[in-house]
């Protein structure tokens, strides 16, 4: 046998990597299509009535939400863990041909799980909820993709050789924990063919809980997805990539330890803010509302640290680009979750809810946060995975340029479309008539709905740029030794 | 007392229990570092210091693989 050095195995990091990309193209892809959609309906019918079921808003929108959520994150999500994992614990996947095993089985039922969900919501089977539109046989593959993820976590965790778990680490374990109880509890449902001895088709279900019972339990889910997909996981990530990159280590361990736990505390409980104004009893509604604004403790605990961390080394900001993604995602990161407390509150949730402003927040979270980060992530793997270097580093700057455009554009359009939608559908005269109908608000948005659309264009020409900074850099960038990948990711001009 | 109200006793008394749980140990986090019990800190190296070939920040001992 040869007698080789041992390394670590990035073969599943660099399937996921690819599938990140993919995704994150087709997601953004169908975002962009449903902004114009909004500003000029027409769009709905562009590839003719015949196909209209397919181009139209509703059948488009879980597709997008589905594809940005489960496709574009988890598969960054995936990546990471299988880099980072590795590195952190200092044990390689080549070392177990059973975890290697794993990972590969985990990528293989993670697309098969995908073109399962992408056929059935484009054919418009959905349970409706939004988030959690998969059916039953889908909920049940979904389950076997993440418990495979589970055993590979807590395998590569056995047989470790650093005795204490980085930080990063408590975070995936806390986004595989979270996502799994929330995933299942949210999806109980009834099939419906073999409930009623065979009515209907046999793939429909229908939610166990109802009405306000199946709203909280909904709203249980859906907040705290945005906290276990798009928070967690990504702070994981910010904790291994921006003190690698930067050379420097996280500013305060301890303040790390710190503002997990409080996360892990606090999180779980702000779910009921989406649910202010409805049927919910009003002490689960305060409960929202209080947990929303304790939140920002711990979320800025983690961003300061992250800022904190380049004290002294700003000038590292200015000179690379990668970590110019990663400090201003982690700018975003503590600017929405900021943004999110505010809107929690019950008197500015009272102009807020069911506006576009809602909207504007979660994409200032997801393009600029989430988004940024996860890209920041793979532009950090891939000369180590690839052995080159980055392509391109003006390219880079041009992305990340265009994109904080991209999402600058999104989310003034829609404080500024959400704030005039909310006043407008308040306003009335001496008598209590209201002032405006629904189609008023509408004709006044419009021209915010065209900016919003030009901001989402500008953030997926710049996916398009990331994707080809990538291709390039796997297969024709200039090779790399292993010197040159200590710390700032080798770039070319 | 009827239910209700029991369980909203317990909902404020559980989470005032963890409340004091969370800054317990915060005050254990600072206090352990300034007694010079645990270094927290050098675990940031962890991120810095993994290459395979690295040595571990706190390796796993003889004793805990015996435990085992």
């Amino acid at each position: 046998m040869e007698n080789r050095p041992l390394e670590y195995d990035y073969t599943v990091a660099k399937w996921f990597m690819l599938s990140t990309i993919v995704l994150g193209i087709v997601g953004m892809l169908v975002g962009v299509i449903l902004a114009w959609e909004m500003a000029f309906p027409a769009v709905n019918t562009i590839a003719g009535e015949g196909l209209a079921e397919y181009t139209n808003f509703s059948r488009l929108r879980p597709l997008h939400t589905d594809a940005v959520i489960f496709g574009f994150t988890l598969s960054g999500i995936f990546s990471t863990w299988y880099y980072i994992g590795q590195r952190v614990l200092k044990v390689s996947m080549a070392e177990s041909k059973f975890l290697m095993f794993l990972g590969k089985l985990h990528f293989a039922l993670y697309l098969l799980v995908v073109v399962a969900v992408v056929g059935s919501l484009l054919l418009g089977i959905t349970t409706s909820k939004e988030y959690a539109e998969f059916e039953w046989p889908i909920d049940i593959a979904v389950v076997v993709v993440w418990v495979t993820w589970g055993m590979g976590i807590f395998g590569l965790i056995g047989i470790r050789r650093e005795k204490s778990l980085y930080i990063s680490i408590w975070y995936y374990i806390a986004t595989f924990l979270g996502i799994a109880m929330l995933y299942l509890f949210n999806n109980m449902e009834i099939p419906t063919y073999f409930a009623s001895g065979g009515i209907g088709a046999w793939y429909h279900s229908v939610s166990m809980y109802s009405g306000t019972n199946d709203a909280l339990v909904q709203w249980w889910y859906g907040h705290n997805a945005v906290a276990f997909g798009f928070t967690v996981p990504i702070v994981a990530m910010i904790y291994y990539f921006l003190p690698k990159e930067s050379g420097q280590a996280v500013y305060s361990y301890k303040l790390s330890l710190l503002a997990f736990w409080g996360l892990m505390f606090v999180y779980l409980w702000a779910g009921g803010h989406h649910l202010l104004f409805s049927t919910v009893p009003d002490w689960m509604q305060t409960m929202g509302s209080v947990f929303s604004v304790v939140l920002i403790l711990p979320s800025w605990g983690s961003a300061i640290n992250m800022l904190l961390t380049m004290k002294g080394e700003w000038q590292q900001v200015a000179a690379s680009p990668l970590i110019k993604f990663m400090v201003l995602a982690s700018t975003f990161y503590m600017f929405s979750t900021l943004e999110g407390p505010i809107q929690a509150i019950k008197s500015v949730n009272a102009l807020a809810h069911f506006t576009d402003w809602i909207v504007g927040h979660v994409h200032d979270g997801t393009l600029g946060w989430v988004g940024f980060m996860i890209m920041a992530a793979l532009f950090h793997m891939a000369p180590r995975i690839f052995k080159r270097e980055i392509y391109s580093k003006s390219l880079m700057g041009t992305q990340f340029w265009i994109q904080t455009l991209g999402v600058v554009l999104y989310f003034t359009s829609m404080w500024i479309a959400g704030i005039t939608q909310g006043m407008m559908w308040r306003a009335h005269d001496e008598f209590g008539n209201l002032a405006y109908s629904f189609i008023d608000t509408v004709a006044v948005l419009q021209p915010y709905f065209t900016i919003r659309a030009v901001g989402g264009t500008l953030y997926l020409v710049g996916m398009f740029l990331f994707a080809y900074n990538m291709y390039k850099t796997m297969t024709s960038s200039r090779r790399v030794e292993e010197s040159e990948l200590q710390n700032a990711s080798p770039m070319g001009a | 007392m009827d239910i209700a109200t029991f369980q909203a006793y317990g909902y404020f008394f559980f989470t005032a229990f963890l409340v004091a749980v969370l800054y317990g140990y915060i005050y254990h986090l600072y206090s352990a570092q300034k007694k010079g019990t645990r270094d927290y800190e050098k675990y940031g190296n962890i991120a810095l210091h993994d290459d395979i070939t690295d040595q571990p920040i706190e390796e796993i001992s003889k004793t805990d693989e015996i435990k085992k």
